[in-house]
């Protein structure tokens, strides 16, 4: 069975759902691709911030 | 960063190609949903196509490796939402069902998270079936 750490299963999540996106919402291979990183970014970003914003709240 | 999105088809200008004017034209649209990347391959699109495969068999096949559970039944509105998104799949979600894979309940936040992975993978299928049917019927280049 395959066992991620948290952020492990954010990265690969991000990565999938960027690569879709990417391919699906651009029309040129330049702007998909640049496309897949802004939203890979974003992905993840947004998990690291919201993650520290949890933390923070909890204490 | 991010770029403009998909321009639609220009007022005037055949929105259509040749290949597009013929043959059954939700074809890609199925067949992207049955089989992930299938829509693109039939419309040559190679590369774009063994991308978004790769994409969704690897999350959907990490779901279940994840020890996530595939929603099979609908006892309420989450389910409901929960085999929708699954069947999104398309063979992928027949197969597990087929296999008995994913039927063990959740009790691990990682196999919370493969559910989630499944669900997700579905619904990433349908948008690249409707990315297909787009480029099918010319809405997009």
């Amino acid at each position: 069975m395959f066992h991620p750490t948290h952020f492990t299963a954010v990265l690969l999540f991000a990565l999938c759902a960027s690569t879709v996106f990417g391919i699906t919402m651009r029309d040129t291979p330049r702007r998909m691709v640049r496309y897949g990183v802004y939203c890979f970014t974003l992905f993840v970003g947004s998990a690291i911030v919201l993650s520290w914003v949890m933390f923070l709240i909890a204490r | 960063m991010a770029t403009t999105p998909n321009k639609p088809a220009v007022a005037g200008k055949p929105a259509t190609s040749k290949q597009s004017q013929q043959g059954f034209v939700y074809l890609p649209l199925i067949a992207g949903w049955l089989v992930p990347g299938a829509g693109h391959f039939l419309l040559g699109k190679w590369m774009r196509g063994a991308l978004l495969a790769a994409a969704i068999i690897a999350m959907f096949i990490m779901g279940l490796a994840m020890q996530g559970r595939l929603y099979t039944s609908a006892q309420d509105i989450l389910a409901l939402l929960g085999v929708a998104g699954d069947l999104g799949s398309g063979i992928l979600y027949f197969i597990s069902r087929a296999a008995g894979w994913g039927g063990q309940p959740v009790q691990t936040t990682v196999a919370d998270y493969g559910t989630k992975f499944i669900v997700v993978s579905g619904l990433l299928n349908i948008i690249a079936a409707v990315d297909a049917h787009n480029l099918r019927t010319g809405r997009k280049s």
